[in-house]
């Protein structure tokens, strides 16, 4: 019985959640060899390739307002075709832990980008790298287009350096604050000068931009280029040690444990920050499976809804319905509040947040009517004064299709409903919950009660 | 100073005239202090309002030099004073001005100002400086900040469908509540209740379980609150056929039935005008103006237009001179307009905006906006608005 708890557990942290078709693929396997799965499922890589091309903002900005209009309105539909996609990989394929780092690398890597283009190359990059090696995806990240241009690298340049990307690499990517001066962003900076980007889309270091000077960074002094910048602050521990202190957050509690976090730590520096080892005794610590640990975080907008559509095997006739959830919720992929992405947690719950969050799966389930739009991201305000029709009174029947019929050939035979309820929810079952269970007597009326309970908002 | 406080905070502060002999004495003080709760109402205009195409400065050349074919001209402005005047739009808010019920604040803005929205309006709505990233708006520190009338989650209504950053604090939230009968309904379902009313108590532990119930509690309890006292007011005002004015007549009738709630948030979009601009600004302006009429003139025949004051703010002005599509670009400082029936200084605040020393193009700033959330803070909402700004800033005197 334990058994099942911690897998359930595993899958809910390192994946969207556990099926019950998964269950009966590592019911009896030890730990060790659950995870070992999850790294094997994850071995595919589902790049997206949705955006066909770069369409570049400069070219539209002396057209005439005929042009202007259409131009906003393709970048909108590339943004959301673009969001679409990953939700639709994250909720289909096996490479859950795959996606579910990603995810956690695009809130740690947060940049907000006009080009679906850009967003899809540093999207990709994230990916492929997800379970790869650290070094390697912050460099390719740092020369990516989209994040050069987010945090101004463009205008970094000889004589008039532009600290933007400088700091924002050490204070959110790397160290961590207190670990560096005012002096070493101003000379980090100078060191990145030249680092831009091409209208294809490819990183090129110009040099007759780039400062050749003696840079003194964190106490070394030498003509430093960026990556030798990004040389230096690895060699600190004080980088493992930050990294590790978000995905202990991501994965195990919102209160860091010190000596766990420095063993993980210690097993990333040794890997020469390696992901994978790092996550391997992650996931099969002792104290990854202690009860203070289990049912504790509250899921993200995105691992809701993906846990959801994954579970009951859900697709949607409009697509758009899951966008309105994500803009009703907070989250909308693509579009973090700022560089320093979204804070979690008790942030993601508000009186209308969470009544979204109890209606709904019922809504969706029963294929219901939803009647909120969620708010407009203020980057869309430019496609908005284009449109003359703003608050359109919102009636979207769900139209989404569960298939049931694989859900309930997917429960083991003679499953009990407390046994289903303990792996639909995470927290421990409650006399409240028990008595639910007791109550209703059509499993389906059931699992919709289960789902539309706060206790589903934790995993 | 306590006696004041003490009167607003007793239950007799919502328009109930009703005095027991004890407090007699203190009838001489003026009605004044017994007709309520002060209310506060932020209208945020999103996108980036052109400020001077909302309050023209025709009075000066430059204007009419920079925007050759997107001025508003001399003929349609409704002049304010010799400098400045209304963009024609905006024509329900002349008989508001002339009643001395609106005041425009010129040149507010922040140093090193950032041009992108969601930057911009996230240190708008955060209070931050430019360069800090705060997770916690200026009104939800205001409810965090313990003030003995903010310990509801309904001293703050946001009418939308999902709350702001602005209303979100550390500890306390505001609630967002688009039509109070439908929030409601939504508590009802049968199933909710049940959770709500059967709930363990140790479901209310200090964990994410025990706040996720405690938040669903609260939203039970208030939105019973919102709909029961709401309901009690109808009005008899005639406001416009527009969303934005709908939403400014639930804050209406959320006002003139007593709710105790303090502070309201709404917003309009549309206003990013990079292309096309006369016609669509004026579309916006249109409905922004005709609605805040309305609304002004419904408080005002209920009595409650003194203990309320509307702030309206856009999170960036925009660039003097116009662009190659009719249109303008992101900017910086803009005006910020002020409604209320207590006005100190109504009318055009301070001088107009300096065109001929400009930042790069930009308008310079001239007033700091956390002046302006200083000045409410302090004035109207009772609290020390270093508690909210975590820093002190000395405000102004609008109120």
């Amino acid at each position: 019985m334990s058994n099942i708890k911690n897998i359930r557990h595993l899958y809910a942290r390192a994946g969207f959640g556990l099926r019950f078709s998964d269950l009966k693929q590592v019911t009896d396997l030890p730990v060790n060899k659950a995870v070992d799965m999850l790294f094997a499922a994850s071995e595919q890589v589902d790049e997206a390739n949705i955006i066909a091309g770069n369409i570049s903002y400069k070219e539209f900005l002396n057209k005439n307002e005929g042009t202007k209009k259409m131009f906003l309105q393709e970048q909108r539909q590339q943004e959301k075709a673009l969001n679409i996609d990953w939700v639709n990989k994250m909720s289909t394929n096996n490479a859950q832990l795959r996606e579910k780092m990603t995810l956690f690398w695009h809130n740690h890597f947060a940049c907000r980008t006009q080009n679906a283009w850009y967003a899809q190359q540093l999207n990709n990059i994230q990916k492929q790298n997800a379970l790869g090696n650290f070094k390697e995806l912050l460099l390719q990240v740092s020369k990516a287009p989209a994040m050069l241009q987010f945090l101004n690298n463009q205008q970094n340049q000889k004589n008039h350096p532009n600290e933007n990307f400088a700091r924002e690499l050490m204070e959110l990517f790397t160290i961590g604050r207190g670990n560096y001066t005012e002096q070493d962003v101003k000379e980090s900076a100078r060191a990145f000068t030249g680092w831009g980007f091409n209208k294809e889309g490819t990183f090129v270091a110009r040099p007759n931009l780039h400062d050749t000077g003696q840079k003194t960074f964190l106490g070394n002094t030498g003509n430093f280029a960026g990556e030798d910048i990004i040389n230096m602050l690895l060699q600190k521990k004080e980088t493992a040690t930050f990294i590790c202190n978000k995905l202990y957050k991501y994965f195990v509690n919102e209160t860091p444990d010190a000596q766990h976090v420095n063993a993980m730590a210690d097993v990333f520096y040794k890997n020469n920050y390696d992901i994978s080892p790092l996550l391997k005794f992650l996931f099969t610590a002792d104290w990854f499976y202690a009860e203070k640990n289990m049912g504790n975080l509250i899921k993200s907008p995105v691992e809701f809804i993906v846990g959801m559509n994954r579970q009951f095997y859900i697709t949607y006739q409009n697509p758009d319905v899951v966008l309105q959830f994500e803009r009703a919720l907070g989250q909308v992929l693509f579009y973090p509040p700022n560089v320093a992405g979204w804070p979690g947690g008790k942030n993601w719950i508000d009186s209308s947040s969470l009544m979204y969050r109890i209606k709904i799966p019922s809504t969706v389930l029963n294929g219901g009517v939803i009647d909120f739009a969620g708010k407009v991201d203020p980057e869309d305000e430019a496609f908005l004064a284009t449109v003359r029709n703003q608050r359109q009174a919102v009636n979207t029947k769900v139209q989404a299709e569960v298939d049931w019929q694989k859900f309930f050939d997917s429960l083991p035979a003679h499953a009990t409903k407390a046994a289903i309820a303990q792996v639909i929810l995470a927290p421990a079952l409650s006399t409240r919950i028990t008595d639910i269970i007791n109550k209703t007597t059509d499993t389906k009326a059931l699992l919709i009660e289960l789902v539309s309970t706060p206790e589903y908002q934790l995993c | 100073m306590e006696r004041r406080y003490f009167l607003k905070s007793t239950a007799l502060a919502s328009g109930a005239f009703l005095i027991p002999s004890f407090l007699k004495p203190l009838e001489a003080m003026a009605m004044n202090d017994m007709t309520g709760y002060k209310n506060l109402v932020i209208i945020q205009l999103s996108g980036g309002n052109d400020g001077l195409n909302t309050i023209v400065p025709y009075g000066n050349d430059i204007y009419y030099q920079k925007r050759k074919t997107i001025a508003i001209q001399q003929p349609d402005i409704i002049k304010l004073n010799d400098m400045q005047g209304l963009n024609p739009n905006l024509s329900a808010l002349k008989e508001i001005y002339d009643q001395g019920w609106m005041s425009v604040i010129n040149s507010v803005g922040y140093p090193n100002p950032d041009r992108s929205h969601f930057r911009s309006m996230d240190i708008w709505q955060t209070g931050s400086d430019s360069s800090q990233f705060l997770t916690t708006g200026w009104i939800g520190r205001y409810l965090d900040a313990n003030c003995s009338t903010c310990k509801d989650p309904y001293t703050a209504i946001e009418v939308d469908d999902t709350l702001s950053l602005a209303m979100k604090g550390s500890k306390m939230k505001g609630i967002a509540v688009e039509n109070p009968a439908k929030l409601y309904q939504s508590t009802r379902d049968p199933f909710f209740k049940q959770l709500v009313s059967e709930h363990d108590n140790s479901n209310l532990n200090e964990d994410n379980l025990g706040y996720l119930y405690k938040t669903m509690i609260e939203t039970y309890s208030s939105a019973d609150y919102i709909q029961k006292t709401s309901k009690t007011y109808n009005t008899t005002s005639l406001y416009p056929q527009t969303g934005f004015a709908n939403q400014l007549k639930s804050v209406a009738k959320f006002i003139n039935s007593g709710l105790k709630t303090r502070v309201y948030y709404v917003s309009l979009s549309g206003f990013d005008t990079h292309t096309g601009q006369q016609n669509q600004q004026g579309r916006q302006l249109k409905i922004y103006g005709d609605a805040v009429a309305a609304f002004v003139k419904d408080l005002k025949q209920a009595n409650k237009l003194d203990d309320t004051l509307v702030m309206t703010f856009s999170e960036f002005g925009r660039r003097v001179e116009q662009n190659a599509s009719n249109g303008t670009d992101h900017g910086t400082a803009n005006n910020v307009m002020i409604f209320g029936g207590k006005l100190k200084k109504a009318g055009v605040y301070n001088n107009a905006p300096n065109l001929a020393t400009l930042d790069n193009g930009d308008l310079k700033c001239e007033i700091d906006f956390r002046n302006v959330y200083a000045t409410l803070l302090d004035k109207w909402l009772n609290v020390n608005n270093s508690q909210v700004l975590n820093k002190n800033f000395a405000g102004l005197d609008f109120v």
